[in-house]
């Protein structure tokens, strides 16, 4: 379903990714954790080639993109729409409702006529138990809000996987757990999600997989049970003491 | 001679001003001639200085937004081009600029009518100037929202668009507001290119009854009036679009 082949990105002389190579099957989370500078959130955005890589290749669904060789200009916005991204600091578009946010991308991107893309969007607020907030302004939500917002903008555009770029690093303590309960239906359904985060518990609570990353390489990568438990390798060791 | 040359203008001055007063003839007169050119001078105000104003600050923004967009293309000779766009026109006066097109370019076989050659100049000058306020709006604009727009497949133009220009439109209103007022006093440099605008009627009256205090100050009340009205027009858009912000 997706598979990543010998992913390099480097930024001038920083060499971030060294050479990842990584496939996920449909219907799995992975959460990718690490320390900061590890290229978790670097490789998470080479995924749908907000930073395009040096070298490598990115297949997802049937849309594959050979980063070696020079990459057509519009196969990337094809690459684009397999994909939903969650980002940390929500970039909801502060001009639009919560339902025009989500209205957007099948209107201006798939054409989808604008009634049944606001019946869409509607649905999908309602799921994130937002049913009641569909004519808010992103300024009149509170953070944990706006990212379930986030959320539904992205599903909107039936994406065959869901990035989640650490969701609720800027969220207030007390409105975490909103944003995971969501997250965690999501997963439930079935979603492909590729989760990018320093919460733990979700980890442990609902990856099928969990990668640990560090210095531009996949160290090591195991169920959350096993990993957890008891890392193989000793930088996984270390960096999970840290966090206790 | 050099004294009573003095006197004498003393002399006429103080008759003037006393005469103003005491002759009620005069008085008359004045507000005769002011009710007579006022409908002229509105007429001159409504029909040319503004429709030329918005007219010129259309097609500038569209300038501006092409030169911005220009400058931000990271391709060198676009960039080049606007660059030296820009130079020229801000580094010239407007008045000499509408001159070179008007009195000029006949010689190059180029003939302009008055009024399209003062919405060409206008155009160019408000294009230039508000190209710098466009860009600079852009750039104002966070990477996260091109970002978004780009995640759920938007090409550049759909992104720009959809997500970035209105936002930056926001955040150029209020110096834009200022070129606008600016360029609508600027209208009245296109008297020299024969527009027939509210500037070059208040001249005509000036000519025939030889009142230039009253007329003049007449058109600059004029003048005065719509700007004021436009800067209340222009609070209330900015208020409007605050509601998200």
């Amino acid at each position: 379903m997706i598979t990543i082949t010998d992913v390099h990105k480097q930024f001038n002389t920083l060499h971030v990714l060294k050479g990842i190579s990584l496939s996920v099957e449909k219907g799995k989370v992975v959460v990718i954790i690490g320390p900061s500078g590890s290229g978790k959130t670097t490789l998470l955005r080479c995924l749908n080639a907000l930073e395009v890589p040096t070298s490598g290749s990115v297949q997802i669904g049937d849309v594959k993109l050979d980063f070696s060789k020079k990459v057509e200009r519009t196969s990337i916005p094809k690459l684009r729409k397999q994909t939903g991204m969650v980002f940390q600091n929500y970039n909801l578009f502060p001009h639009m409702t919560a339902v025009e946010n989500v209205m957007e991308g099948p209107v201006t991107v798939k054409k989808v006529d604008k009634e049944k893309a606001r019946a869409k969007a509607a649905a999908l607020l309602t799921k994130v138990g937002l049913g009641d907030k569909l004519d808010h302004y992103p300024a009149q939500l509170s953070g944990g809000q706006q990212q379930r917002v986030g959320i539904a903008r992205a599903l909107a555009m039936d994406p065959q996987v869901m990035l989640f770029d650490e969701p609720t690093s800027a969220l207030d303590p007390e409105l975490v757990g909103e944003v995971l309960k969501v997250m965690k239906e999501l997963a439930q359904e079935g979603m492909t999600m590729i989760v990018v985060t320093h919460e733990m518990g979700f980890a442990r609570e609902v990856a099928d997989e969990v990668i640990f990353m560090d210095q531009g390489v996949i160290v090591e990568r195991d169920t959350p049970s096993h990993l957890f438990a008891k890392p193989r390798e000793e930088r996984t060791r270390q960096f999970l003491q840290h966090l206790k | 001679m050099v004294p009573s040359q003095k006197y004498q203008r003393n002399g006429l001055v103080q008759m003037s001003l006393s005469s103003l007063f005491e002759n009620p003839e005069r008085l008359n007169r004045w507000i005769d001639i002011a009710q007579s050119s006022f409908l002229p001078l509105l007429k001159g105000a409504l029909l040319y200085s503004l429709t030329i104003a918005i007219a010129s600050f259309f097609i500038g923004l569209i300038i501006a937004v092409l030169t911005a967009l220009a400058r931000l293309s990271g391709i060198k000779p676009l960039i080049a081009f606007a660059r030296f766009y820009v130079s020229i026109i801000r580094g010239t006066p407007l008045l000499v600029q509408l001159f070179i097109i008007f009195y000029g370019l006949p010689s190059i076989g180029l003939m302009i009518d008055p009024i399209p050659s003062a919405i060409i100049g206008f155009s160019l000058s408000v294009g230039a100037y508000s190209s710098e306020v466009v860009r600079a709006a852009i750039l104002s604009i966070h990477k996260g929202q091109w970002e978004a727009a780009y995640s759920m497949g938007m090409t550049y133009w759909q992104a720009l668009r959809r997500v970035v220009l209105p936002q930056a439109a926001r955040v150029s209103i209020p110096p834009l507001s200022n070129s606008f007022i600016s360029l609508v006093k600027d209208t009245s440099l296109a008297s020299v290119v024969l527009v027939p605008e509210m500037f070059r009627k208040a001249q005509e009256v000036v000519a025939a009854t030889y009142e230039p205090l009253l007329v003049y100050a007449e058109a600059a009340l004029i003048y005065w009036v719509i700007c004021f009205i436009l800067s209340i027009i222009q609070d209330r858009i900015e208020n409007k679009l605050d509601r998200y912000v």
